[in-house]
């Protein structure tokens, strides 16, 4: 009884904070759509709000995996790289047997990444490597890699196969392929973030990794888990990127990874971890995409973008600090009473 | 403990204690130069030793401050793009008709003035290191391109053009070894010298402690990135006149040689361990390592796989030494134990 009452109202103060987190980036999404349209009404032409919700998708997809990572109290800087490896090796496929079908450029890509991601995880979980120094280090090696491979060439689009180029244009019911994929990855892993066992156990291991162990969490396989995530979906975004795009050269994604951070740190994940959520991440990428829409449709010099990234990705760090002692305070004020 | 006894025990420990990190990396770097002067044509020329010096110049310079805040078991991402937004600033200020003596002093302070904002976020603001520098650095890079967009400025001065570029009497012995030089004494001095260098390994340590035991943990740290932001600003204007043009995206990517230089020269990523001989040794070895294999015509981006494989080297393989020993003294015990 007294355990009961002594957790649900901070529970209670604590949701209802992060509900109004996450209906902040609603509020700041909507206000930032209405100040565009209102100056210039083509931003919400039915042709703008495809390209918007197309470029969304990509780094939606990558924003989810690293929600995951970062949820416990790690952080993958490799996404951009991983990105880069997968659509390469994905186009160089296609371009050599271009009989082969979607779904197996798919499946090849998210290989790759998951690969990725088992080093990393590897590496942090095994090697005791601290994340930021492993992911670092592999996002120049990744890079570094394709660079070896792929040098100055690059794979255009006309030697691509049709279907693969198409992909990214059809849809199906009126959504566009890209766009489904993202729902149902962002749905997918917020639905396994919030109910499942698993990611109860890594919301667990990022609020208090000392305990998580403790309380019998299998920490080594959630955290290879988490990592896996994180790298094959970033896999999967290679091959969204090169079907979009068409050309990839061994460029591709470079300084992804900015953006994908940006979009989970705005959407609500503290890097502190143990909280935040997938689908507030998904909304972060929605928010940096249409900023990024909107300069361009209000004429404002695309270099503003990269700061305004910087810029929102300390604000939401400062909120998250706000949210955090604010519960602190309520915490010991309840405790006061007792 | 470990001295002046004979049994093969202790001695072996002394050995274990002779071996340690920063002592493996010094005889790395002169393993690597030897092998490279010997092994690669055109590495051991003084012409091929000013390039060296001149290459490793802004890695050695911003791993200073670095390595201070790393001691305190903070980190700091946004060097890069201070050093890019000093020398798009300076650009800007040149084409605005500033003289260079105006300049270089302004650029300077600007850049302590970013560095303090990193120092008033992490130390004021209590916000996790790594997710501050994370943000500064896309922001002060993005600042960059506002300042300069994708343009260069060219035409500075060759007096001092000439000089970062030039070597002492003309011989082989770059000039810019002189902030070098000046620098590393300072910092170094600072570090192993005072007892504000004292109280960084304390709170690299733990830093609790180290408040309880009377030192001003946010305040010491703010310092540093203080004193972090003006290097880098200060590399930013060397950057600039070594290669006589200001751009927005000078120096991009720099943090992570960095920080893998630091992290190579024994300095733990946890905080509270770590000297400044060793960075230097680290930073020589991975200058070394790529001006080698650069003369070998290996590509710059292939370079970054060495670079990335270091960084991650320099820290797992510490762990596994830790952990080897800690598993063999284990058994030893418990063989004591059972005995």
């Amino acid at each position: 009884m007294t355990a009961v009452a002594t957790h649900s109202p901070a529970r209670k103060v604590f949701s209802g904070l992060v509900k109004i987190r996450e209906l902040g980036i609603i509020v700041a999404l909507a206000a930032l759509i209405i100040y565009t349209t209102t100056s210039q009404p083509r931003f919400l032409s039915a042709q703008s709000i495809r390209d918007i919700l197309l470029n969304t998708a990509i780094l939606a997809v990558m924003a989810a995996g690293q929600a995951v990572v970062v949820i416990t109290r790690n952080i993958d800087l490799s996404v951009g790289s991983v990105l880069g490896i997968s659509a390469f090796t994905v186009a160089s496929m296609m371009s050599d047997n271009p009989g082969l079908p979607m779904i197996v450029a798919l499946l090849v890509g998210l290989a790759v990444g998951a690969l990725a991601g088992l080093l990393n995880g590897v590496l942090v979980r095994y090697g005791r490597v601290p994340a930021l120094v492993v992911t670092l280090g592999t996002m120049y090696i990744f890079r570094g890699l394709i660079y070896s491979w792929a040098g100055g060439d690059q794979v255009n689009a006309d030697e691509l196969p049709g279907h693969f180029l198409q992909f990214a244009n059809d849809s199906i019911l009126g959504i566009p392929w890209l766009v489904l994929i993202a729902l149902v990855v962002v749905g997918g892993v917020s639905l396994m973030m919030r109910n499942y066992r698993v990611g109860r156990e890594l919301y667990a291991m990022g609020s208090s990794p000392g305990a998580a162990e403790l309380a019998g969490i299998k920490v080594a396989r959630n955290m290879l888990a988490a990592f896996i995530i994180s790298g094959a979906l970033a896999g999967l975004a290679g091959v969204l990127f090169a079907s979009r795009f068409g050309t990839i050269d061994a460029s591709a994604g470079n300084g992804y990874e900015l953006n994908v951070v940006a979009a989970v740190v705005v959407g609500g994940v503290a890097v502190s971890g143990g909280s935040g959520t997938v689908w507030g991440a998904g909304l972060g990428a929605l928010l940096l995409t249409v900023i990024g829409s909107a300069l361009t449709v209000l004429d404002i010099n695309q270099f503003w973008q990269q700061a305004i990234v910087g810029a929102l990705i300390v604000l939401a760090i400062c909120a998250d600090r706000i949210v955090a002692v604010r519960i602190a305070r309520s915490l010991r004020k309840r405790d006061s009473h007792v | 403990m470990s001295d002046a006894s004979v049994s093969p025990r202790s001695f072996r420990g002394g050995l274990g204690k002779l071996a340690s990190w920063d002592g493996i990396i010094i005889l790395l770097t002169v393993v690597v130069i030897v092998a490279a002067s010997l092994g690669v044509p055109n590495f051991g020329t003084s012409r091929n030793f000013t390039f060296l010096i001149l290459d490793l110049m802004p890695i050695v310079l911003v791993a200073l401050p670095m390595t201070l805040i790393i001691v305190t078991g903070e980190i700091d991402l946004s060097v890069a793009s201070i050093l890019g937004l000093a020398s798009s600033l300076m650009g800007w200020f040149w084409n605005n008709g500033l003289s260079i003596e105006t300049i270089i002093p302004l650029v300077i302070v600007i850049g302590a003035v970013l560095g303090a904002i990193n120092g008033f976020l992490v130390n004021a603001l209590g916000l996790p290191s790594l997710a501050v520098t994370i943000g500064t650095l896309a922001l002060y890079r993005g600042l960059a391109f506002v300042v300069l967009g994708d343009g260069a400025v060219a035409d500075f001065p060759f007096d001092y053009t000439g000089w970062v570029t030039g070597t002492i009497g003309g011989g082989s012995v770059p000039n810019v070894l002189i902030p070098i030089v000046a620098l590393a004494i300072v910092f170094g001095i600072v570090l192993h010298a005072t007892p504000f260098g004292r109280s960084l390994y304390a709170i690299g340590a733990n830093d609790q402690a180290a408040h309880f035991a009377g030192i001003r943990v946010a305040r010491t740290k703010f310092w540093l990135y203080v004193a972090s932001g003006a290097v880098a600003a200060l590399v930013g204007i060397l950057w600039t006149l070594r290669y006589s043009s200001a751009r927005a995206d000078n120096g991009s990517g720099l943090e992570l040689a960095v920080v893998a230089a630091v992290l190579l020269g024994g300095v733990s990523i946890f905080g509270g361990k770590g000297n400044l001989p060793g960075v230097l040794a680290g930073v020589v070895l991975l200058a070394a390592l790529q001006n080698a294999l650069r003369l070998q015509d290996v590509s710059g981006q292939a370079l970054n796989i060495v670079t990335g494989t270091l960084l991650v080297l320099s820290v797992l393989l510490p762990n596994i030494v830790s952990s080897i020993r800690t598993s063999r003294q284990r058994r030893k015990l418990r063989q004591a134990a059972t005995s």
